[in-house]
C-alpha cells in the first residue's frame, strides 16, 4: 500500500461532538463527514438490536420447547393472567411508539418544543405501563403465584388436574404423562409457567425502565436544543430501542396471556 | 504385517479390549493416529523444509510473487473433504452398534448418585460400590444398563468397552455392552460432579454364563433381612436416605469411614455439640429443622454445606427420615 | 534493516505521540483513544493471565500425586473452576481482539480510530466491572461447578455461582460492544482505496470474529441469568425435581460456547497471516480463500455446538449431524494451514523471535485440529469424551494455537506500540521453554485419556502417575518460559533499542506511522493503491 498526500480538513474539536450552543453541529473528527458519521451510527445501533433480539430470542426458544411438553400447565398458567391488562399495556407501548417517532420527527424538523413534549408523553407511557405491571406483579405475589419455591397458590394445582382430565391422553406429550401421574411432581411443576412468566416479562420490564431513562436523556437534550435537522442520532438511535421494545412486547403478550 | 504393526503400537495405550466393539473402536483410533502422523510429517515435515531451503540470504531478497494456484487449491480442500467425510462415517458406524440395542439382553439398572454406584439386577439383588461390591456380568451375553441418577449429572464410563453414557436425574439413557472374554474392568465417573467426582470408581467382573447365574442367586439368597421389616415408615425412611442424596454425606453404619456431614448412627436421643458453642439433644425437631434449614446448627466439627431441602421433601418424607433416624443406634 | 524509500521515510511522531500526547493518569482512564484503551486491555489481560496461570500451576501440583498433594478435593475442583473461568472469559476470548484488535485494526484500515471511540471506553469499564464482579469470588469462597456450569449441580452447589455467572454476564457485554465496534469500523472507516478485498488478513480475522461474537455472545448471556434466575428463584427451567431439563442447559450454553472457541482462534489466525508473510518477505499465498475460509468457519462454528453433548442423552440422529457438520470445520481450517506453508515456499525466511512463535502455532495447532478429528468422530468420541484426551486437545488449539500467536504479536507489534525493541535473543529463549514446556505437559495428557483418565479429576489411580508427573514438570517449563517473555518486556520498557517506523519489513498501513504512532495515526490521510502483501 502506497500513501499519498492528502490534507484532511480537522473539523469540530476533538473533545465530544454534536449541536454546540449556536446551533451549528460538528462532526467527530474521524469521520469524513456529518453523514458518514450518521450511517456509522445508524449501523452500529441496529446490529446492538440484533443481539437484544437474540438474546430475548433465546428466552422465547426456551419457552417454545416447555411450552409443547406440558401445554397444559402453559394453558392453566396463562388463565390466571389478566387479558384486561395485558391489552392496556399493549395499546399504551402502542401509543408510546407513536409517540416516540413524533419525537424523532420533530427533532428533524427542528419543532423542540414538540419533541419536548412528545418524548415526555412516551415517558408518560412508560410509566403507565409500569404503573399496571406492579398492579399485576402484587396482585401475582398476594395469590402466590411466584416462581419456583415461592409459590404457594393452592387453585392451580387443582385447576390443571382437572383441565388434564379433560384432555384426551394422545394430547398429552410423554413427559407431561409422566408428570401428571404423580401428584407430587405436579404440584411441583405448576410454577413453570410463572417462572417463565416473570423471567420474559421482568427482562422486559427492565428494558422498558432502562427505554424509559435514555429517552429522559434525549429529551432534556432536545430542550437544551443539542440537536436539529442537522444532528438527531441519539433520537432516533433510542427511538429503534423503544421500537424493539415494543416489538418484543407484541410477542410477549399473545404467548403469555392468549394461550389460555 | 506391517499395518498391524502400527496398529499395535497406536493401542498400547488403549485400555485391554473387553468387547468386539472396542477391538472395531481401537482400530478406528489406530487409523486416526496413523494418517493424522503421515499429515502432520508431510504439512510440518514440508514447512521445516522451507524454512530450511528458503532462508534468507539478503536484505534485498527478491521472492517469488505467487497469489493462487487454483488447481492445488481444489485438490487440498476435496481430498481432505473425503478423507474427513470417510472419517465421519467409520464413526458413524461404531456408533450406530454402541446405540444399536440387542433383542435380549441382560437389564441392569444402574444408580449415580454422588459419589457412589447403585446396580440393581431384575430379581432384586443390589450392588453397591460405596460397600466394594462387584457388579458381574455374563460373558457372552449382551448386557443393557438403565441408567439414572439421584442428583446431579454423572457418567457411566467403562474405558475397557470404549463405552459411557451420561446419568441424568429424572430420565433414564441406556447402553449397553458385551464381554468377549473373563476379566475385571474399571469404571469412572466421567462427568464433574463434585468433591467426590474422582472418587466413585466401580467393578465389573465379566464371568462364564454359568458362573453368573450361580452368583446372581446365592446374592439373592443370601440379601439380608431389611432390619425394619415391619416397621414402614422405617423401611420408606432408609429408602429415602438414597433417593434424596443424604448417603452422599451422612454414614448409617458405625463402621463405615467419615464422609462430610456428622453420621446419624446414634444421632436421636443424644447430645449434639455445635460450632457456636450451643448443644441440643437430638429428637424429632432437631431432625426437622436440619432438614430443611441446616445452617440453623452446624454440628462442631463440620462445614455448613449442606443445601437446604426445603421444598424439596414432604412432611411425610421428613416423618419416614425420622422413624429411619431411630432405628440407627 | 533494509533500506527505506524516499516515501516510506517516516518522521518520529515526538510530542504527538499516543503515549506522551497527554500525559497523567486521568488522561489514561478518560482516553478515547483506541492505542491507550488497548494498551489498558493489555494490562489487564496480562494481568488475569497471570492469576489464571499461577491456578493452573496449582492444579498440576496437586496431580504430581494420586491422592491429596497440597490441597483437599473441594480446593481442587475451586481451583479447576477458575483456571477455566479466568483462562476463557477473561484471557482467551478477549486477548486478541481487544488488544491487538483495538491497537492496529484502525491504523492497519488507515482510520483515526474505531468508529465508536466512547462506546470503546465504556467496553474497557464494563469488561473490568465483569472480571471484578467474577474475580471477587475468589475472597468469598470461590466457585466449584467447572467454567461450564452444569446443571444441576450449578444449582444446588453452595459456592457463589451467581456473582461468577453475573461477572461472565458483564464481560460478555464488553465482548459484544467491541465487536460490534469493530464491525462498523471495517464497513464505514476504510481509507480511500482501501477495498475489501485490500484489507490485510488480520482484518478479515477479526472482522468473522466480530460477527460470532455479536451473534452467540447474546445467547450466552440469557443463559448466564437463567442460571441465576434458578439459583434465586427456583424458576425450574433447568431444575429436574421441578420439571426442568438440565440437558436443555447444555444446549444453550454450548451454542456459545462452541462459537466462543472460534472467537478465541480466529484472531490468531489472522496474526499468523501477518507474521508468515512479514518474516517471509513473501505475498500470501491464497488472500481469498484464507479471508473467505475465516467466515466459512464462523458460519458452521453455530451449526456444531452438539458435538460437546454426544453422550448427553441428545438423540442418535442430532448427534449424527453434528458429527458431520463438525468433519466440515476441519476443511477451510486445514486450507488456511496449507496456505500459510505455500506462502512460505520461495520465501525469504528469518527466524525472528514473532515468527518462531508463528512456528510453533503451526506445529503445535497442527496437532490440535487433527485430534479435534478424532473427538467429531462419533465412534471415537464414546470413549474420550470427559477423559484427559479433551483436556489435550483443547489446551494445543488454545495454547499452543492462540496463545502462542498473541505472544508472536506480542513480539511482533511492541516495537510499533511502545517505539522499543525487545531482545531477539530473549524471546527465542522464551520459546524453546514455552514450546518444549508445552508439549512436555499435554503431549502425556493425549495417553492418559487413551488409557481413561477421566477429566477434572482430584485423584487418580496409580497406573496413571508418571504421566501426570511429566505433565507437572512441563507445566514449569511453561511458566518459565512465559516468566522470560515478561522480562524481555520489562527489559525492553528499560533499555530497549529505538524501534523505528518498520523493524521488520512489514507492508501493512501500521509500519507506514511513526513507532509509537501520532496518537491520530496518521499525519495525513493514507490513500491505498494496492493489496496488503505485495512483495514484488
Amino acid at each position: 500500500m502506497s500513501i499519498a498526500n492528502i490534507e484532511t480538513k480537522h473539523e469540530g474539536g476533538h473533545h465530544g461532538f454534536g449541536v454546540d450552543e449556536h446551533g451549528h453541529f460538528h462532526h467527530a473528527h474521524h469521520f469524513k463527514d456529518a453523514h458518514h458519521q450518521y450511517e456509522s451510527s445508524k449501523q452500529g445501533i441496529w446490529l446492538f438490536m440484533v443481539t437484544e433480539i437474540l438474546m430475548f430470542g433465546g428466552l422465547f426458544v426456551a419457552y417454545a420447547i416447555y411450552k409443547s411438553l406440558y401445554a397444559p400447565i402453559f394453558h392453566v398458567g396463562s388463565s390466571f393472567l389478566d387479558v384486561k391488562w395485558g391489552s392496556v399495556n399493549t395499546v399504551i407501548l402502542i401509543t408510546s411508539s407513536f409517540t416516540m417517532a413524533l419525537g424523532i420527527y420533530y427533532n428533524q424538523t427542528n419543532q423542540f418544543q414538540k419533541a419536548v413534549v412528545s418524548l415526555a408523553l412516551t415517558i408518560l407511557c412508560a410509566l403507565g405501563f409500569m404503573g399496571i405491571k406492579y398492579i399485576e406483579y402484587s396482585h401475582k405475589i398476594h395469590d402466590g403465584l411466584l416462581p419456583g419455591k415461592f409459590f404457594t397458590n393452592k387453585e392451580f394445582p387443582k385447576k390443571l388436574s382437572e383441565y388434564i382430565k379433560k384432555m384426551e391422553p394422545e394430547d398429552l406429550s410423554p413427559q407431561m404423562k409422566e408428570i401428571a401421574s404423580n401428584p407430587k411432581r405436579l404440584e411441583k411443576a405448576a410454577p413453570l409457567y410463572f417462572g417463565f412468566y416473570f423471567a420474559m416479562t421482568g427482562l422486559h420490564g427492565l428494558h422498558v425502565v432502562i427505554g424509559a431513562c435514555l429517552i429522559f436523556w434525549v429529551m432534556v437534550k432536545t430542550h437544551r436544543r443539542r440537536f436539529s435537522s442537522e444532528y438527531y442520532t441519539p433520537v432516533e438511535g433510542v427511538g429503534i430501542f423503544w421500537h424493539i421494545v415494543d416489538l418484543i412486547w407484541i410477542y410477549l403478550f399473545p404467548l403469555l396471556y392468549l394461550v389460555g | 504385517m506391517f499395518s498391524l504393526h502400527f496398529t499395535v503400537l497406536a493401542n498400547t495405550f488403549m485400555p485391554v479390549q473387553g468387547s468386539e466393539i472396542a477391538v472395531d473402536v481401537d482400530y478406528h483410533y489406530a487409523f486416526l493416529v496413523i494418517s493424522s502422523l503421515i499429515a502432520f510429517i508431510i504439512l510440518i515435515g514440508g514447512m521445516t523444509l522451507f524454512i530450511v531451503k528458503y532462508k534468507r540470504q539478503t536484505e534485498n531478497d527478491k521472492t517469488a510473487y505467487i497469489s493462487h494456484n487454483h488447481f492445488l487449491e481444489f485438490l487440498w480442500s476435496f481430498i481432505p473433504f473425503l478423507i474427513v467425510m470417510g472419517v465421519f462415517y467409520w464413526g458413524k458406524v461404531i456408533y450406530d452398534k454402541h446405540r444399536t440395542f440387542p433383542e435380549k439382553a441382560e437389564e441392569i439398572h444402574v444408580i449415580a448418585q454422588k459419589w457412589a454406584w447403585e446396580f440393581k439386577y431384575k430379581n432384586g439383588v443390589s450392588i453397591e460400590s460405596a460397600k466394594g461390591e462387584v457388579l458381574h456380568i455374563p460373558v457372552g451375553k449382551p448386557v443393557r444398563f438403565i441408567i439414572s441418577s439421584r442428583d446431579v449429572l454423572h457418567s457411566f464410563f467403562i474405558p475397557g468397552f470404549r463405552n459411557k453414557q451420561d446419568a441424568i436425574p429424572g430420565r433414564f439413557t441406556s447402553m449397553w455392552i458385551e464381554a468377549k472374554q473373563e476379566g475385571e474392568y474399571q469404571v469412572f465417573c466421567a462427568e464433574y460432579c463434585g468433591t467426590g467426582h474422582s472418587n466413585m470408581p466401580a467393578r465389573i467382573r465379566a464371568v462364564a454364563p454359568e458362573a453368573y447365574v450361580a452368583w446372581l442367586e446365592e446374592k439373592k439368597a443370601n440379601t439380608p433381612v431389611d432390619p425394619n421389616a415391619g416397621n414402614e415408615m422405617a423401611m420408606k425412611g432408609a429408602s429415602l436416605y438414597k433417593e434424596l442424596g443424604c448417603s452422599g454425606c451422612h454414614t448409617v453404619a458405625s463402621d463405615a469411614p467419615k464422609l462430610s456431614g456428622p453420621s446419624w448412627v446414634g444421632l436421636f436421643g443424644s447430645k449434639r455439640e455445635f460450632a457456636d458453642g450451643s448443644s441440643v439433644v437430638g429428637d424429632e425437631n432437631y431432625i426437622r429443622e436440619s432438614i430443611l434449614n441446616p445452617m440453623a446448627k452446624i454440628v462442631k466439627g463440620y462445614a455448613g454445606i449442606m443445601p437446604p431441602y426445603v421444598g424439596r421433601v414432604s412432611d411425610e418424607e421428613i416423618d419416614n427420615i425420622i422413624e429411619y433416624i431411630k432405628t440407627l443406634k | 534493516m533494509f533500506t527505506l524509500t524516499q516515501a516510506e521515510q517516516i518522521q518520529d511522531a515526538g510530542e504527538k505521540n499516543y503515549l506522551i500526547h497527554e500525559k497523567g493518569l486521568w488522561s489514561w482512564l478518560t482516553t478515547v483513544d483506541h492505542k491507550r484503551i488497548a494498551i489498558m486491555y493489555m494490562i489487564a489481560v496480562l494481568t488475569f493471565f497471570l492469576i489464571g496461570g499461577i491456578f493452573a500451576l496449582l492444579i498440576r501440583l496437586e496431580l504430581f500425586t494420586p491422592g491429596q498433594t497440597i490441597v483437599s478435593p473441594d480446593t481442587y475442583n475451586k481451583f479447576m473452576t477458575f483456571h477455566g473461568a479466568i483462562m476463557v472469559f477473561m484471557v482467551i476470548i478477549p486477548a486478541i481482539p481487544a488488544i491487538f484488535g483495538n491497537f492496529v485494526l484502525p491504523i492497519m484500515l488507515g482510520a483515526k480510530d474505531v468508529a465508536f471511540p466512547r462506546l470503546n471506553l465504556a467496553s474497557w469499564y464494563i469488561f473490568m466491572i465483569g472480571a471484578i464482579l467474577a474475580a471477587s469470588t475468589l475472597f468469598l469462597g470461590g466457585v466449584d461447578t467447572g467454567w461450564t456450569f452444569y446443571t444441576p449441580y450449578s444449582i444446588s452447589t453452595s459456592t457463589n455461582v451467581v456473582l461468577t455467572v453475573l461477572g461472565a454476564f458483564t464481560m460478555g457485554m464488553a465482548s459484544i460492544l467491541t465487536g460490534l465496534n469493530f464491525v462498523v469500523t471495517i464497513h464505514k472507516l476504510r481509507a480511500p482505496g482501501q477495498t475489501m478485498s485490500r484489507i490485510p488478513l488480520f482484518v478479515w480475522a477479526i472482522y468473522a470474529t466480530s460477527i460470532i461474537q455479536i451473534l452467540a455472545t447474546p445467547v450466552l448471556g440469557i443463559t448466564l441469568l437463567l442460571i441465576a434466575a434458578e439459583r434465586i428463584l427456583g424458576v425450574g427451567i433447568f431444575d429436574p425435581t421441578l420439571g426442568g431439563d438440565p440437558v436443555l442447559f447444555q444446549h444453550f450454553f454450548w451454542f456459545y460456547s462452541h462459537p466462543a472457541v472460534y472467537i478465541m482462534v480466529l484472531p490468531a489466525m489472522g496474526i499468523i497471516s501477518e507474521l508468515i508473510t512479514t518474516f517471509s518477505r513473501k505475498t500470501i499465498f491464497g488472500y481469498t480463500a484464507i479471508a473467505y475460509s475465516s467466515f466459512a468457519i464462523a458460519g458452521v462454528s453455530f451449526i456444531v455446538w452438539g458435538h460437546h453433548m454426544y453422550v448427553s442423552g441428545q438423540s442418535e440422529f442430532a448427534g449424527k449431524l453434528f458429527s458431520v457438520l463438525t468433519m466440515l470445520v476441519g476443511v477451510p481450517t486445514a486450507i488456511k494451514l496449507f496456505n500459510w506453508i505455500a506462502t512460505m515456499y520461495k520465501g525469504s525466511i528469518r527466524l525472528d523471535a514473532p515468527m518462531l512463535y508463528a512456528i510453533g502455532f503451526m506445529f503445535l495447532f497442527t496437532i490440535g485440529g487433527l485430534t479435534g478429528i478424532f473427538l467429531a468422530s462419533l465412534g471415537m468420541d464414546v470413549h474420550f469424551h470427559d477423559t484427559y484426551f479433551v483436556v489435550a486437545h483443547f489446551h494445543y488449539v488454545m495454547v499452543g494455537g492462540t496463545l502462542m500467536a498473541f505472544t508472536g504479536g506480542l513480539l511482533y507489534w511492541f516495537p510499533k506500540m511502545f517505539g522499543k525493541m525487545t531482545s531477539d535473543t530473549l524471546g527465542r529463549i522464551s520459546w524453546v521453554f514455552v514450546f518444549t514446556g508445552f508439549n512436555v505437559t499435554f503431549f502425556p495428557q493425549f495417553i492418559l485419556g487413551a488409557m481413561g483418565m477421566p477429566r477434572r479429576y482430584y485423584d487418580y489411580l496409580p497406573e496413571y502417575t508418571s504421566l501426570n508427573q511429566i505433565s507437572t514438570v512441563g507445566s514449569w517449563l511453561i511458566g518459565l518460559g512465559f516468566v522470560i517473555v515478561l522480562i524481555a518486556i520489562i527489559k525492553a520498557f528499560i533499555s530497549g533499542e529505538k524501534a523505528s517506523a518498520n523493524p521488520w519489513g512489514g507492508k501493512t498501513l501500521e509500519w507506514k506511522t511513526a513507532s509509537p504512532p501520532h496518537y491520530e495515526n496518521f499525519e495525513t490521510t493514507p490513500v491505498v493503491t494496492e493489496g496488503p502483501y505485495e512483495y514484488r
